[in-house]
């Protein structure tokens, strides 16, 4: 008789095993959530503090740095220092960016303009580069950040060229996070080097002059290694109102947020405002109120 | 007794007229002064928050628009006072044309009267000896309005005093497109005259010469003249109505280095006050901006 009721107990145990199976495995379907699903945004990394929205966070955020000298000056420090403490900066405000859920991020790193400077302090900012994409390849890798670097590239010391190459060998299969520096780069010289990939093409016959239009030559600028060209939010530090031919054509619709703040103090609580002052804009893009 | 409330209009007329009066010598006082500085030679609006107004005191569709157009006068009068030469305002961008029917069909409507009024005697295309321009793909405008602008641009040519560049059907991706095309059309034109010369002159070595050739056959200043603002310098400050501080495909070559303002007072509301206080800004930093032109 015992072992007949064990019998039995057992059978009915193994019908209806099937069904009791999803309660016990629910606890543990968000942490495998995390490890399955590597297409999309990964949820939880950094929840957005309150006021922020996760669903209208900009998908590309571009940032102008300016005030490190002025920071370091104001500090006592050598210009060096202020360049080193921007280059900081950088790190922790494209980390948390990625954190709340943004694609990319692009830096106005060194203008074209910015050749005209003191030979020294281009020597210095061309070496911090160097030193500072070196030390932070494991970094990018760990983090699993995309690093692109645009300009023009033309009077870039190899070394720093080498190291471009390595950085972005390196990190090019990620996809959810890119982090762009423009180095060397001026927004007028990025349209005309998209001019002449368009003459060119169109000469060989790759392309008729009639197909040429903004969806087109938008493919032909620098930021077409990202899947998002045209920031939604830029960012000026340290008062100054001026776009200093960053992108250009990329800045069509971009909301501008210009802070005092010098760039080496625009902390998470500074970004935190630029994004809240972002999430409430009405974006019209020239139609209706 | 009858004649009281008449006598007491046309006292208060008079009184208006020189509280006028006494405004504007005032005015030019201030503008003497600040004259003593540097003066930006080129300003460019966008008149942003006229269906705003309309909507914030409750008038009409449309008489938001009529409103601006009140203030743009004003503004324009005092940019020329102050020795402005150059003044670009984005009167209707390319996206405006995706509003409603009925809005777009108004806006043309106002325009066309506005154009129209330009070439009145009293109006201040006279006065100040104004040229004017119309910047932007004038094929997307009903054949009327085109046929205005075409018209003052004819009869202002000879102006040169102050010029005025309405920016009407434009965007600025358009107008860089644009500019490229024609580089390109240019290229190929002066590529062919250069092939026929090669054909001529079979002697010189040009073969190692015509990747170089290739690489330095567009140059910025070719994108640069074949823009439709070339006629005009870039400008020195951009400021935009209604507080919101984006460019909205507006001038986006010919601001690299242009000082941004972006009070938040709706265009119908802008004044004097908002004037002074981008050319004083511009002063400012003038001597910096300066620095960094000399660098380039």
């Amino acid at each position: 008789m015992l072992s007949l009721l064990c019998f039995l107990l057992s059978l009915l145990f193994l019908l209806l095993l099937p069904c009791l199976r999803p309660c016990f495995s629910a606890k543990g379907s968000l942490k495998d959530k995390k490890k399955i699903d590597k297409g999309t945004y990964v949820v939880g990394e950094e929840e957005p503090p309150k006021g922020l929205r996760r669903e209208l966070m900009p998908r590309h955020v571009a940032v102008i740095m300016d005030g490190n000298r002025r920071w370091a000056k104001q500090a006592g420090l050598l210009t060096s220092q202020g360049y080193e403490a921007g280059a900081k900066r950088l790190i922790e405000f494209a980390e948390l960016c990625f954190k709340l859920g943004i694609n990319t991020v692009s830096a106005f790193a060194f203008s074209t303009e910015n050749w005209g400077r003191h030979k020294i302090e281009v020597k210095c900012l061309m070496y911090l580069f160097q030193r500072y994409l070196k030390s932070k390849i494991q970094f990018f890798q760990s983090k699993e950040i995309r690093v692109s670097v645009i300009g023009n590239l033309a009077k870039i010391p190899e070394s720093l060229l080498g190291i471009i190459t390595e950085i972005e060998d390196a990190t090019k299969s990620y996809k959810k996070k890119h982090l762009i520096l423009a180095i060397d780069y001026s927004g007028r010289f990025d349209i005309l080097r998209a001019c002449k990939s368009i003459v060119k093409k169109s000469e060989h016959g790759l392309i008729r002059e009639k197909d040429v239009d903004e969806t087109l030559f938008e493919r032909e600028l620098q930021t077409k290694c990202t899947e998002f060209p045209s920031p939604d939010l830029l960012i000026r530090t340290s008062g100054e109102q001026r776009i200093s031919n960053f992108f250009l054509w990329q800045l069509a619709y971009t909301e501008l947020f210009f802070s005092p703040v010098l760039w080496p103090d625009f902390d998470k609580d500074k970004l935190l405002d630029a994004l809240a002052s972002y999430q409430h804009r009405e974006r019209r893009f020239g139609c209706q109120v | 007794m009858a004649e009281l409330p008449g006598q007491i209009r046309r006292m208060s007329g008079g009184i208006s007229q020189l509280l006028e009066q006494i405004y504007g010598f005032s005015r030019r006082c201030l503008f003497r002064v600040i004259s003593m500085g540097p003066i930006p030679s080129h300003l460019a609006f966008i008149m942003d928050g006229n269906r705003r107004y309309a909507k914030k005191h409750g008038l009409e569709d449309g008489s938001g628009h009529k409103a601006g157009f009140s203030a743009l006068m004003s503004m324009l009068q005092y940019c020329y006072e102050l020795g402005i030469k150059y003044v670009t305002i984005y009167a209707f961008s390319i996206d405006n044309f995706r509003r409603q029917p009925e809005e777009v069909q108004s806006l043309m409507d106002l325009m066309l009267e506005k154009i129209k009024s330009l070439l009145e005697k009293e109006s201040i295309v006279h006065q100040y000896g104004i040229r004017v321009y119309f910047i932007g793909n004038l094929a997307l405008l009903n054949d009327q309005v085109r046929a205005a602008a075409e018209k003052v641009m004819k009869i202002t040519a000879k102006n040169s005093r102050v010029v005025l560049l309405i920016c009407i059907a434009y965007n600025s991706t358009n107008e860089i497109v644009q500019a490229v095309k024609k580089s390109c059309i240019n290229t190929s034109d002066n590529m062919e005259a250069y092939g026929n010369d090669k054909h001529e002159d079979r002697d010189s070595d040009i073969e190692g010469t015509d990747m170089e050739n290739q690489e330095k056959r567009i140059q910025l200043v070719d994108i640069e003249e074949n823009m439709q603002m070339s006629v005009a310098p870039n400008p020195d400050i951009l400021i935009r109505s209604s507080g919101e501080t984006r460019l909205s495909n507006f001038l986006l070559w010919q601001t690299g280095n242009t000082q941004l303002f972006s009070p938040a007072s709706l265009w119908p509301e802008i004044g004097l006050r908002h004037l002074l206080w981008a050319v004083l800004n511009f002063q400012r930093n003038q001597s910096y901006l300066e620095k960094r032109k000399k660098q380039l």
